[in-house]
């Protein structure tokens, strides 16, 4: 368990970062970045994961697993789809700088 | 320490390089020499935490472990293989679409993770108690969760062409509102009462209230609504990591939901509305139809516009995201070839929100094989369209009209606007004589200085082409 406080200042400087890293990025990134963040969310399939292992009743079970398809639906598919944008963007530099 | 305790201590060390390889790595993301390794190492990290949790002690030391991860094996088998086999095998165009339905998978498994956790604590709170503060997050995880899961799924079908662009009732608002508010109210009744049916009713309100949300909202604000559903799902987990005192998922969570917040609100800028508007105004359904404009439309015929290429010694081309659904982009570079190999200065200028997301232009202009220096962002090319021959606008339309700049009632006014009509001489090539997306009539087409060579795009550069190599022949020996 994390203590309310500390959870507090764990979204707080979580936020700060998340509104760091990205403040200055050209337009071109976008799209991918937004892929790439669609990606990280996809963590959520580790959470899913738990609340399946923790479940009692078919019902938690159902749901977890429900849980548990749709989290690494997110995360497969964020990173193919991701890593196929930024392939292309790879090999358009190179070309740039022929 | 014995062993059990040790191997937690490594699972929840996996938590932790995890959370720090999601920074780093969108950290990366956001320069274009690092972008491709910065997926990279947040894969490593998503890999990590994944494995590590088959032995989270929650899992391991529950008494159905067997079924439950067995279950989990499943789960992620038949998801693996569905989303790496869509994800590979959609086209570049399709993307917006895919990068929706994966959101919106994660918004799903958010809210099914608060789902359990209140069902449980409802139905078993001898082992699945639940103090105050997680009961709350659980509920405004789970609500955030619901919108972003049937709101994606709509934004989906919308942009996959499965579903009218817009669908509008009157007091729509209003009903929306009630849902809304109906769905704050069951939440807060679960504070008081973990009751089942609660619950049950809570999550259909909330879900159905995604669903009613999007719906009215048209093609054209899409990619802002999906980028604020990415940013949603993230907040979503983030409450849910709270609720199971998962440090992984608050950090990630929280990080997505802050930098998706942002570029939610860089990419509205860029198509100059704000979020409440693109959520709450019909768009190009109220102002009353746009002033008429005086003259006419003047085509053109293939052969004449390549001779004014011919003539040309600046060229700049202007694709929107019709280009990329007629598949043209490859032709239209193979045209560009043509007039380099002549000696003129081409080059490609890029609306912000050209396509259908940010950046989504230049990633189809790249898969082309269109070299980066020859892309120029708005700010950049807008002056140079004064010293340019011809600029060649190809399936865009809203972000090129003038009216934009001069007439304050028009619907688009005050949208940044690529200064096409500034240049010497404009071909606008385009299959009929429609208006784009907001349904406004275009004040370009009628200008003087602009000619229309109605063609499909890919039909329309190979004509172009052949002229071109025409002109060639005839007069080059």
């Amino acid at each position: 368990m994390i203590s309310g406080e500390i959870a507090l200042y764990l979204f707080m400087l979580a936020a700060f970062t998340g509104h760091e890293i990205i403040s200055r990025v050209p337009v071109i990134l976008h799209t991918p970045l937004m892929s790439g963040s669609n990606f990280v969310h996809g963590i959520v399939l580790v959470g899913a994961m738990i609340a399946l292992g923790e479940a009692t009743t078919v019902t938690q079970q159902v749901i977890g697993f429900i849980g548990v398809f749709l989290g690494a639906g997110n995360a497969v598919g964020g990173y193919v789809v991701t890593e196929r944008m930024l392939e292309m963007f790879k090999s358009s530099k190179k070309e740039g700088a022929k | 320490m014995d062993k059990s305790a040790l191997l937690q201590h490594a699972v929840h060390a996996s938590y932790f390089v995890a959370a720090v390889l999601f920074i780093l790595g969108i950290k990366r993301m956001s320069s274009p020499v690092t972008a491709r390794s910065g997926i990279q190492w947040a894969g490593v990290g998503m890999v990590v935490a994944t494995i590590a949790t088959f032995f989270h002690g929650s899992i391991l030391n529950h008494p159905g472990v067997v079924t439950n991860v067995v279950l989990m094996v499943l789960a992620i088998g038949i998801s693996t293989l569905f989303a790496w086999v869509s994800g590979k095998k959609v086209a570049m165009t399709d993307m917006p679409q895919m990068v929706a339905l994966y959101n919106g998978m994660g918004g799903g498994s958010a809210a099914a993770i608060g789902a359990s956790a209140l069902i449980g604590a409802a139905t078993a709170p001898e082992h699945h108690a639940l103090g105050t503060t997680q009961i709350a997050l659980a509920v405004i995880g789970a609500l955030i969760g619901s919108i972003s899961f049937t709101g994606s799924l709509i934004a989906f079908a919308k942009l996959q062409g499965w579903m009218d662009k817009t669908f509008r009732f009157g007091g729509q608002q209003v009903v929306n509102g009630l849902f809304f508010l109906s769905a704050l109210g069951l939440g807060a009744a679960l504070l008081f009462q973990l009751d089942t049916t609660i619950v049950v009713a809570f999550f259909a309100v909330s879900l159905l209230f995604g669903v009613l949300m999007t719906l009215p909202i048209g093609g054209a604000d899409m990619p802002v609504v999906i980028s604020l559903y990415n940013a949603f799902t993230g907040l979503a987990v983030a409450f849910e990591g709270y609720v199971q005192g998962n440090v992984a998922l608050i950090i990630a969570g929280t990080v997505v939901g802050a930098a998706g917040t942002l570029l939610t609100r860089l990419m509205a800028k860029a198509m100059n509305r704000s979020i409440s508007n693109v959520l709450f105004s019909n768009f190009g359904s109220g102002g009353g139809g746009s002033s008429e404009i005086a003259g006419s439309q003047k085509p053109i015929e293939a052969a004449d516009a390549a001779s004014l290429l011919y003539m040309a010694e600046k060229v700049i081309i202007v694709p929107g995201y019709g280009m990329a659904v007629a598949q043209a982009q490859h032709k239209i570079w193979e045209l560009s070839q043509q007039l380099i190999k002549r000696d003129k200065e081409v080059k490609f200028a890029i609306h912000p929100v050209a396509g259908r997301m940010p950046g989504h232009m230049n990633v189809l202009l790249a898969e082309a094989g269109v070299p980066y220096d020859l892309i120029a962002d708005m700010d950049d090319i807008n002056p140079e369209f004064a010293t340019c021959d011809v600029a060649i606008v190809i399936g865009a339309n809203d972000v090129v009209n003038p009216v934009a700049r001069t007439d304050k009632s028009s619907p688009i006014y005050g949208m940044p606007i690529l200064d096409v009509i500034n240049a010497r001489q404009v071909i606008v090539i385009k299959r009929g004589k429609g208006a784009g997306f907001a349904g406004i009539e275009n004040a370009l087409f009628y200008a003087d200085n602009c000619r229309m060579l109605y063609a499909d795009g890919q039909e329309a550069a190979n004509r172009l082409i052949a002229e071109l190599k025409g002109i060639d022949s005839a007069g080059g020996h």
